[in-house]
């Protein structure tokens, strides 16, 4: 099911841990859902000096949160803020279909626990990144619950994983046909 | 130490006598039994074995076997069979919040054709009470399904008291029994029922062999239409070698089953005593006692089960799980949910269920192993760190 990359990082994850003083903290994803990534970020003259996170999730998650960690020490806030979900995945040499939403969740905690840094140092966002985004993704993207892969207004059908889609009435995000509540805001479906 | 597999649920060897007994239907015993020469005879005479094997493990008439291709197949024939046939007599079903899916969809479906599904609830241990049974129970009720022992948290359910309250009301009753009927015993005529299924993979025997218990007399309508083969009640060329392997099962079942069970049973509390005691924040699914003698299932706080999987399958050990993530449907074990665990906790579900001939030394070599699994996942959860912080707290 997973690659032999991410059986390696799920058996030896680098950088696992918390830093106590960290300047940037970030979490993402919720236990009741089956993932929860804590990022943490140490920022030295606008690079990530050192990065360290907790996850409790299946083997993805754990994966993805060890190569986001990687991917990220060393690099500047803005090529950290850069690192594409598509991009996590690829580097694993792919996940399965229904594995795709964790490598979401890695990214997004690294994004998140820099956006806390520089909230706190009040400065600018970079560009891209920030509030500006995450309204942005509210406003025109939607993802297949299942492969995560972006989805049209008014999709019936993920083009990528052929599953059948319902939206829910309530919070107008996508859930299984077969899905009897919806999985983000828990109202029924009909 | 060859490793610890502990899936049995999921799968098992067929025993090689069972395998010895289906090789011939393979090869030179190759005949359809519905044809009338000799060579298709001797097909059907050795289905008709496996008709009465089957019979006397569960004591009924050999008559009342329907093979059918697994257990979903047959819970579907049951529950939509049943409920067709008879919609005469009502249109209400009602079965427990923690049937198998397979029971659970085939009741979703036939509310697609007006039919309504009651789900009865179940207590903390995964208990149905026959007394919300009844409650459920109204003059529109036509079936009832309640499980004989759920395959996730491996409760015995009270299914004989269950059988003699529908018996009293003239309501049709079946059990999905493929996760006991040959662990433990399985009378149909003392509990009393109309229908019950079972499946050979969970037995020694190999997988696409299952069947009804129909008793005589009850109306069925089929699920697949073709030829007159099981009575005219499910049609397809009938799968000889392991409806033979199914029948060989049950007769070895039959003879051994309450010793295996007792050796079973002891090292299955072995197992659960420790796990207990070998880590803290560790709560036992299911029934302490009336549980099958296989089967022990467990939830582990703060850490989440695909990971234990994996990184017990690392060590040579194979579980299985309940959580979201191992699932592909992304969802949590409706059984775990239905019992009232918290979700966050439901996701730490591992369940092990031991295969016959499983040594004392693969459980304390699995005792030995899964403590620092669960530390090194516990080392890297946010929710670990948490509690630890918070329990901190409580004792400055």
């Amino acid at each position: 099911m997973y690659t032999d990359k991410v059986m390696e990082h799920f058996m030896h994850p680098r950088n696992v841990g918390t830093i106590p003083d960290a300047d940037g903290v970030g979490e993402v994803g919720n236990p009741v859902c089956g993932d929860m990534m804590t990022f943490y970020i140490k920022v030295k003259d606008g690079r990530l000096e050192d990065v360290k996170f907790q996850t409790f999730g299946c083997g993805a998650a754990i994966a993805v949160s060890s190569l986001v960690s990687e991917m990220a020490r060393g690099r500047t806030l803005d090529e950290a803020m850069k690192i594409t979900n598509e991009q996590v995945a690829k580097e694993l040499g792919g996940l399965p279909p229904h594995k795709m939403h964790c490598s979401n969740l890695g990214a997004d905690a690294l994004h998140k626990a820099i956006e806390n840094y520089l909230e706190k140092q009040n400065r600018q966002k970079p560009e891209g990144g920030g509030e500006g985004k995450e309204s942005q993704d509210k406003e025109e993207h939607f993802h297949c619950p299942f492969c995560d892969y972006t989805l049209p207004e008014n999709a019936q059908l993920c083009g990528h994983c052929q599953i059948r889609l319902i939206r829910c009435e309530h919070c107008g995000e996508y859930n299984r046909e077969t899905d009897e509540t919806c999985r983000h805001c828990g109202a029924g479906l009909v | 130490m060859s490793g610890f597999y502990a899936d049995k649920q999921a799968a098992a060897p067929v025993r090689p006598e069972v395998l010895e007994a289906m090789l011939p239907y393979f090869t030179e015993n190759f005949g359809n039994p519905q044809s009338l020469h000799s060579v298709g005879q001797k097909a059907a005479r050795a289905l008709q074995t496996a008709r009465e094997q089957v019979a006397r493990l569960l004591n009924c008439q050999p008559e009342e076997i329907i093979f059918v291709s697994s257990g979903s197949e047959a819970n579907n024939l049951a529950v939509k069979g049943l409920a067709l046939a008879n919609q005469a007599r009502g249109k209400q079903i009602v079965v427990s919040a923690i049937e198998h899916v397979s029971v659970l969809k085939a009741a979703k479906f036939l509310e697609k054709l007006d039919f309504k599904t009651v789900q009865v609830p179940v207590d903390g241990y995964g208990l149905v009470d026959p007394g919300k049974v009844a409650e459920a129970i109204t003059p529109d009720t036509v079936l009832v399904s309640v499980m004989m022992a759920n395959n996730e948290v491996g409760t015995i359910e009270p299914v004989a008291e269950i059988a003699s309250l529908c018996r009293s009301k003239g309501i049709l009753f079946h059990s999905d029994a493929v996760a006991a009927v040959g662990n433990i015993p399985v009378d149909v005529r003392a509990i009393g029922l109309e229908a019950l299924s079972l499946a050979a993979d969970q037995f020694g025997g190999p997988k696409g062999a299952a069947a009804l218990f129909l008793k005589k007399g009850t109306k069925i309508t089929p699920l697949i239409d073709g030829g007159v083969q099981e009575s005219n009640r499910r049609a397809g060329t009938e799968n000889v070698p392991a409806i033979v392997g199914l029948g060989r099962a049950a007769e070895l079942a039959m003879m051994e089953m309450d010793k295996k069970g007792q050796l079973l049973a002891r090292l299955r509390d072995r197992l659960i005593r420790g796990v207990l005691t070998g880590l803290d924040e560790v709560i036992l699914t299911g029934h302490p006692e009336r549980r099958l003698p296989h089967h022990a299932s467990f939830c582990v706080k703060f850490v989440e089960g695909e990971a234990m999987l994996l990184g017990l399958d690392f060590n040579g050990i194979q579980v299985a799980s309940g959580s979201a993530c191992t699932s592909k449907s992304l969802r949590t074990s409706h059984v775990l949910t239905a019992m009232g665990l918290d979700p966050a906790v439901a996701q730490g579900s591992l369940m092990l269920t031991l295969l016959d001939g499983t040594r004392e030394e693969q459980v304390e070599y699995f005792l030995e192993k899964f403590p620092p699994v669960v530390r090194r996942l516990r080392e890297m959860s946010p929710l670990y760190t948490k509690f630890l912080e918070e329990k901190k707290d409580v004792h400055r």
